[in-house]
């Protein structure tokens, strides 16, 4: 597990790089954890990656408008997306939820904010309820991904805090979320 | 008194088209006519101009947005202690007339006063007179408009009422309380993160609401007068759709607090929850019956969202709606008669009423399509609600056949979430 952290760090401190991102502070202990990308998986090795669900192509944004005061926990995936009218977690997004329920089951003083979000159709309440029960959804996937009840807190935006603006399919899919928010 | 009869009388039929409004800076924009609407006229009060409030012309607009009136133009010099012309006015076809004046006092006040005749009788029908302070000039006018309404319609007049809304613009999330006509707008509420929900208290003093400052939802209390806040609602999870019991001291709420939104009752002080409501549903939006013992709300349990009732001590849960498959945000009028709505068909969203009697339809009074946010009048007689036009959110009085509708005054900003206050202030 160790040689697999070191090697991990090693990819981000490349990505990063590759990014431009020379200003980004580097907490040199930060505690980042495993994905299941094995050592030999490097540069290369085609199709190797994918046992873990993430890719050799995946780039993991860093939003320095948000969370960056939280450190490690800001690498981690942060949003998942939902269908019209689904409060369902798509299989696609089950490693954003995993490693962030990892990340709390690794640091039990850890707590995250779980935000659920609707597209504008609809109600302002009925909304918030809406974002209430995918918010839900994402904190109960987490629980059974080790993290503890205590660590996170579901709430709702409902259609209050869109994430991009319009009034088309391609604005409502973007805004049918949750975000996983260190606290 | 006059009697409703007597004005009527003049009323053979009501002109198929509304003429555009010379008071166009209030920005009533009625659409629609009613049935029955009495022609009035308003003559321009003596020395308005120098009280800096269009007196008269705030009349007028209070008038022709209920819907129950139709301006007569016309007029030259009149005053309250004129005497009227009873055929010139009949001539012109108002069946009741008010002039007035605005005198300003020695202690800076104004002397607000009028006059109102019956122009079929030829006879006075009540005069006033009230000194104001120059801010409260507008409220003189709602007052004079209210008297108006109650001697020709024999029923209380909600010109002088307040309105909340909340408004969205620079970033920024803003409550307001402003004049039931939408004009007079002050701040109750500046905040960085939205603002939803609010719900005047049964005596108007106070507005409870939802406020997403602390990064979720949580139900404050304020008091418009001191601006004193009061958190009633902060637990684990989403805390949120206050609403008021009519004797002031329930508050109902959504709270996630025991996974899932459901419905609780608690004290105005936030003490002694307890859980209404207990589905695996979605149950939220409760809104109290005016006799304070049933509680409509809004639930998924069957597969959409429907409007539902129980008791305020919890039991048989009655279904209410039942056409189509999206229902929300029920408003009850003050005399439980009526229900009114949102309701989608296809892509449209817009208000409805239902007679809350047995077999009681839904009715679709609107053609917009992104209608929100439904309250009565304290007199039942007129839903004020959000909805789009021109690419704004806007506020929209509608009489309750959808008849008579009226865009409210606004600034820049989107404005949203309108509840209408109660009587009194």
């Amino acid at each position: 597990m160790k040689h697999a952290t070191k090697l991990h760090l090693t990819t981000i401190l490349t990505a990063l790089v590759l990014a431009g991102c020379s200003s980004t502070k580097l907490d040199t202990d930060v505690p980042v954890e495993s994905r299941g990308t094995t050592p030999g998986a490097g540069a290369g090795a085609a199709g190797g990656a994918n046992a873990g669900g993430t890719t050799q192509s995946q780039v993991t944004p860093v939003d320095l408008t948000k969370g960056t005061q939280q450190g490690a926990a800001s690498n981690l995936p942060r949003v998942v997306y939902f269908d019209f009218d689904s409060y369902v977690v798509k299989d696609e997004y089950r490693p954003t939820v995993e490693a962030n329920a990892k990340a709390l089951a690794a640091d039990r003083k850890r707590r995250i904010a779980v935000e659920g979000h609707t597209d504008e159709r609809g109600g302002h309440e009925y909304n918030l309820a809406l974002g209430q029960k995918r918010a839900e959804a994402v904190a109960k996937s987490m629980t059974l991904m080790g993290a503890n009840e205590t660590q996170i807190e579901a709430v709702s935006f409902g259609k209050e805090r869109p994430a991009v603006q319009g009034s088309d399919e391609a604005a409502w899919a973007k805004n049918r979320r949750a975000e996983l928010t260190p606290r | 008194m006059l009697s409703r009869r007597s004005v009527l009388a003049g009323v053979a039929g009501v002109a198929g088209a509304v003429a555009v409004p010379a008071w166009a800076q209030f920005r009533v924009e009625i659409s629609g006519v009613g049935a029955t609407q009495l022609p009035i006229s308003i003559v321009k009060f003596r020395d308005e101009d120098r009280a800096g409030q269009a007196i008269s012309a705030i009349v007028r607009a209070d008038l022709e947005r209920s819907g129950v009136f139709r301006i007569v133009e016309g007029g030259g010099a009149l005053d309250e202690t004129s005497q009227p012309s009873w055929t010139e006015w009949r001539g012109r076809g108002s069946d009741a007339l008010a002039a007035g004046s605005t005198t300003r006092l020695a202690d800076g006040r104004f002397d607000v006063r009028f006059k109102l005749w019956d122009v079929v009788k030829g006879t006075e029908v009540a005069g006033q007179s009230n000194a104001v302070q120059p801010p409260d000039l507008r409220l003189a006018a709602h007052r004079i408009a209210d008297t108006i309404y109650e001697k020709l319609t024999g029923e209380k007049g909600v010109f002088s009422t307040r309105i909340a809304y909340v408004t969205r613009g620079g970033g920024r999330f803003t409550l307001r309380v402003a004049d039931a006509d939408g004009e007079g707008g002050q701040v109750a509420l500046n905040s960085a993160e939205p603002i939803i929900s609010p719900a005047w208290s049964p005596n108007g003093r106070e507005l409870a609401y939802v406020s997403f400052e602390s990064q979720k939802a949580v139900v404050y209390t304020q008091d418009v007068a001191t601006g004193n806040r009061r958190i009633v609602a902060n637990f684990r999870g989403s805390n949120s759709a206050p609403a008021w019991s009519p004797d002031s001291q329930t508050l109902a709420v959504t709270l996630s607090r025991e996974s899932g939104s459901q419905i609780f009752l608690m004290g105005r002080d936030g003490e002694n929850v307890r859980r209404l409501t207990t589905s695996q549903a979605i149950d939220t939006e409760p809104v109290f019956a005016p006799d304070g013992r049933t509680i409509y709300f809004v639930s998924d349990r069957g597969g959409s969202p429907q409007i539902y009732k129980v008791g305020i001590g919890g039991g048989a849960v009655e279904r209410v709606t039942f056409g189509g498959t999206y229902n929300i945000s029920p408003a009850i009028s003050p005399d439980g008669r009526t229900m009114a709505f949102i309701s989608r068909s296809g892509n449209a969203f817009r208000l409805h009423t239902q007679d809350l009697g047995a077999g009681g339809q839904p009715n679709a009074i609107t053609d917009t399509n992104d209608d929100e946010s439904p309250s009565f009048a304290p007199n039942g007689r007129l839903i004020i609600y959000a909805t789009r036009a021109q690419g704004r959110d806007v506020l929209m009085t509608t009489t309750l056949d959808g008849k008579i509708k009226a865009r409210l005054a606004s600034a820049a900003a989107d404005v949203r979430e309108p509840v209408w206050g109660p009587f009194g202030r």
